[in-house]
């Protein structure tokens, strides 16, 4: 008696645990699940950025299609008059100021930010990690954290008049800018040398200390030696940043269509003239089509800029 | 687990309820109760406040009024994505828009002045001078009777409406050179206010103590004056729509034509009421009385 039931449950169990065997468990059908979910997001990401190109290359490219515009004289054109034709019955589409003001604003705000940055990531990584950490850290979230117009309402009633008042002019220009877009780009370069310099080795230091280097010795000659392609990279996304920034600017950079002379007449970005054309122009006119163009430009340098960026971190790799 | 699923279970189930039911009253709204206004945002507060008034007054109906720029309005609604199109602009003017294929309709006027920081020690131009200024001609007020201070031009954005009136009928034609453009009319206010030797146009409503309105031979800025020609620089305020308008739209635009708005709302909001205009001008520029029962 006692053993029948013994081998009836025996064969229970073994029946029970042949199914279970057979069949997909609920790990794995949880796993495969998961799998399809993070596909379809990677798909509907890769899909909506292949779209978002295609649709600037095609509207950019137009200008020069459909309305036969020449790219060079795009490109290299000092007036930007798209509702006025020229002596040769050419549009005024000469975005040479706008590409220009974009650059230039760029370039200052990198420079003037990048000695501030690493000087605070040095500060923040080797010289007083712990104070860094607990003032410094929270100071530079907040900045991250402030929307742009603010920085724009900011250096429109503090800023600009400074700059009148200081350097002369009107105070809209590349130099209110700048100023505007390097306290805009600072956070995101500190916070990226700030991991650069703590990716290097603890032993680097050990290493230069035991030999008898200074503090600065180290800082200097080994620890951002072996920092420099992420600083550098720090320095690209930076860019990235200031190119692609509208409003702030497009408050205090004056938007004249103008090719910069100095440093504090009217000038005009990419974005600025991007933002406040798009209103008044109609689908599918030339004066549309041209801003498509502008848009297009600035598409390819931020894909430029994430080359760059590539390229930066690879050959880093390499050195080591 | 069981449990939650069976929460998930109840909770998608309710969503799907919820859903078709919001889609089947959407049907409804958009069958006959909702129209979308879009462009000019110098019209806009007018297009606002009417659309608040209406849908309180006839119960169910929504105006949807959305700003973008006069260009925007008028290429939305020849593209039949809106209902109206909002224009500072007569079709006519706008460059890619086919405006036979819209029906014009004028709900109100807006005179444009051109005002100057009040360091420039300006208040009254002529025409001439006025076009010598915004063509590079005088860089220094000096030249036309005011203090010794740099002319600083600001401008609108290129195709604004704001622009395109200011240079036809202020600067005769004349193209302005190439200086700072602004996007609003506020912003415009608020940077010749604060701007040493600055000189810009606004509408109107748009004139407060911070700034200089300067009259132009004489003629001084105001309501009155643009009524009866006198003061050159105006536009009417456009709303637009297809030859074969959405009943609603044909609807609201009569109501904010109609005598009651006119005379209300249009003036409290700084814009000049149609049936005060004694002239009547056209898409090309020309100017002729109104007549007994004009539009």
């Amino acid at each position: 008696m006692v053993r029948a039931v013994y081998v009836k449950r025996g064969q229970v169990m073994n029946k029970k645990l042949q199914e279970q065997l057979l069949k997909r468990s609920k790990a794995a059908k949880m796993e495969r699940f998961g799998k399809t979910i993070s596909f379809l997001a990677l798909m509907l990401i890769t899909v909506t950025v292949f779209a978002i190109i295609i649709f600037v290359a095609s509207k950019g490219l137009s200008t020069f299609v459909t309305n036969h515009v020449n790219i060079v004289d795009f490109l290299t054109g000092k007036n930007w008059n798209p509702n006025v034709t020229d002596s040769k019955g050419q549009p005024e589409v000469g975005a040479l100021p706008m590409i220009s003001g974009s650059f230039v604003v760029t370039i200052l705000s990198a420079l003037l930010a990048t000695p501030f940055a690493i000087g605070t990531a040095i500060f923040m990584n080797e010289i007083s990690p712990h104070r860094g950490a607990k003032l410094l850290q929270p100071v530079i979230e907040l900045l991250v954290g402030i929307p742009s117009v603010v920085y724009g309402f900011i250096g429109l009633t503090v800023i600009v008049p400074a700059v009148r008042s200081v350097f002369g002019g009107s105070g809209f220009g590349i130099l209110a800018g700048t100023f505007v877009l390097f306290v805009m780009i600072l956070p995101t370069v500190t916070s990226m040398s700030v991991d650069a310099l703590r990716s290097v080795p603890r032993y680097y230091r050990e290493a230069a200390l035991a030999l008898g280097a200074t503090q600065w010795q180290t800082i200097y000659k080994v620890v951002l030696r072996s920092a420099t392609p992420g600083i550098l990279t720090a320095i690209v996304f930076g860019m990235a940043r200031a190119f692609g920034e509208a409003l702030a600017v497009q408050m205090v950079i004056g938007n004249a269509a103008l090719l910069p002379t100095n440093l504090v007449s009217p000038a005009s970005t990419l974005t600025s003239v991007l933002t406040t054309g798009i209103g008044n122009t109609v689908m599918g006119s030339l004066q549309n089509n041209a801003l498509w163009s502008l848009a297009l430009v600035l598409l390819i340098m931020s894909l430029i800029f994430n080359l760059v960026v590539r390229m930066i971190g690879r050959k880093g790799a390499m050195s080591k | 687990m069981r449990k939650k699923w069976w929460i998930q279970g109840l909770l998608l189930v309710g969503l799907i309820v919820l859903g078709g039911w919001a889609y089947q009253t959407r049907q409804i709204n958009k069958a006959n109760m909702t129209i979308t206004a879009v462009g000019s945002t110098a019209l806009q507060p007018l297009v606002e406040a009417a659309g608040e008034d209406y849908a309180t007054h006839h119960l169910g109906t929504f105006i949807n009024v959305q700003g973008g720029g006069s260009g925007t309005g008028l290429s939305q609604v020849q593209e039949g994505a809106v209902d109206i199109g909002n224009s500072d602009v007569f079709a006519e003017e706008q460059r890619g828009i086919k405006a036979d294929r819209l029906q014009d309709h004028r709900v109100a006027v807006v005179g444009i002045t051109p005002i100057v920081n009040h360091s420039t020690g300006i208040d009254h131009l002529t025409t001439a001078q006025l076009i010598n200024v915004f063509t590079g001609k005088i860089r220094n007020w000096s030249q036309v009777g005011g203090k010794n201070q740099k002319v600083v031009i600001l401008n609108r954005a290129q195709g604004s409406g704001t622009r395109t009136t200011f240079e036809r009928f202020g600067l005769q034609n004349h193209r302005s050179i190439a200086a700072q453009e602004q996007d609003s009319s506020g912003m415009v206010r608020q940077i010749v206010a604060t701007t040493p030797g600055a000189i810009s146009y606004v509408g109107f409503s748009y004139v407060n103590k911070s700034v200089q309105a300067v009259s132009l031979n004489g003629v001084q800025p105001t309501n009155q004056n643009v009524e009866h020609n006198r003061w050159l620089i105006w536009s009417y305020e456009h709303m637009y729509t297809s030859n074969q308008p959405q009943p609603l739209a044909q609807k609201f635009i009569k109501y904010i034509q109609s005598k009651k708005i006119q005379n209300s709302l249009v003036r409290r909001l700084g814009y000049i009421s149609m049936s005060d205009m004694q002239v009547v001008r056209d898409g090309q520029g020309s100017v002729r009385q109104a007549g007994a029962g004009h539009e």
